[in-house]
């Protein structure tokens, strides 16, 4: 999933404070697993900037609470086309994703971002997301026993380790395993230690990011 | 026991501390209560193990919070005592009672609700 994180609430207020209408904007998805920015979130951020202003005395401002099924498909964020247009200003907080789409749509609107999107990751318990995968346009997991080096080698090494493994962890951090050690330990569990010994070709990161924002195009499934 | 405690409270019965979310101290406080205050089990007898810890936790989100938008996080306020522990329970809520006081009454109360 994509995971992001609260945006501390002085940063949203501040870019709200002078609204009369604001409608907080959620996502069923991602950002709920995550729990930033589900309906339970929205719950709390709208009460927090209603208490807000009414601790300003300007308690005619209306915060309304909403949450859609998804905000990164067209048919979900038309179900706020009839009520958008009376909001000064829409919190949103899905992913950047989600974000954008509403922006994109609702073009007059402002929409203004209630979460900082983090990563692709996943929930390794209750409270503690971990990134996994950096969507490079060209997967290589089938070499690398299942576990990915370019999101999770600090070097994106192809052919690791590096010198700086030690005890299994990474160098830049004590408590970051060595993706290499994970690498080689499942190459090892599945018996796939001839994977490890063959020298990687360079990749082609031409389907990765540097290449200037990416697009999957699939004629079989447009109508 | 014919304990004295404050009328100014209203008590809210939950199962369990843990059923106790952030949103429903933020209702309270919004709808216009004063103060909330969570009372739960000793640490370390909770029947379902963390209720009262998890418990803690929002009762120091909801504080957060309420710093984040300039008003007194001392509205919210997190207890532990046995709960046959009546002499203990008249305290603090004399306590908790005296300190909303303090802070007087919530400006965060909506006008048009406490009207009406
Ligand atoms: S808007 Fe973002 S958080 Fe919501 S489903 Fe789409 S990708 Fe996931
Ligand atoms: S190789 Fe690329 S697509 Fe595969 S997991 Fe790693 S970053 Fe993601």
């Amino acid at each position: 999933m994509i995971v992001a994180d609260k945006k501390p609430v002085e940063e949203i207020i501040e870019y709200v404070k002078d609204c009369q209408k604001i409608l907080v904007l959620g996502c069923n998805e991602c950002v709920t697993v995550c729990e930033a920015g589900g309906k339970k979130e929205v719950g709390v951020l709208a009460a927090t900037l209603r208490m807000y202003f009414s601790n300003q005395g300007t308690e005619d401002v209306q915060v309304d609470e909403r949450t859609l099924e998804r905000q990164c498909d067209h048919e979900y964020l038309e179900e706020i086309r009839d009520i958008a247009d009376q909001y000064d200003a829409i919190v949103s907080i899905a992913c950047g994703v989600g974000i954008q789409f509403t922006a994109e749509k609702y073009h007059s609107i402002p929409v203004y971002p209630g979460v900082n999107t983090c990563f692709l990751g996943v929930t390794e318990q209750r409270g503690l997301w971990t990134e996994r995968c950096q969507a490079c346009g060209q997967c290589i997991l089938a070499y690398t026993g299942g576990i990915c080096p370019v999101a999770r080698c600090a070097k994106r090494l192809f052919n690791g380790p590096c010198g700086g493994s030690s005890k299994g962890k990474c160098e830049i951090n004590k408590e970051l395993d060595c993706a290499w050690q994970l690498i080689i330990d499942r190459l090892k569990a599945i018996d796939r230690m001839d994977l490890y010994e063959k020298l990687f070709n360079v990749k082609d990161w031409s389907t990765d990011r540097a290449g200037g924002p990416r697009k999957v195009e699939r004629e079989d499934v447009q109508i | 026991m014919r304990l004295i405690y404050p009328t100014s409270f209203r008590i809210i019965r939950v199962p369990c501390t843990g059923k106790v979310d952030v949103q429903h101290m933020l209702r309270a406080l919004e709808k216009g209560a004063d103060g909330v205050c969570v009372i739960g089990c000793m640490e370390g007898e909770c029947l379902y193990k963390t209720g009262n810890f998890r418990a803690r936790k929002r009762v120091e989100q909801v504080q957060r919070i309420l710093q984040s938008i300039g008003a007194d996080p001392g509205r919210a306020r997190m207890y532990n005592l046995s709960s046959s522990d009546g002499p203990l329970f008249a305290k603090y809520a004399g306590e908790m009672d005296a300190q909303i006081r303090e802070l007087g009454p919530n400006p965060m109360k909506k006008k048009k609700q406490s009207a009406a």
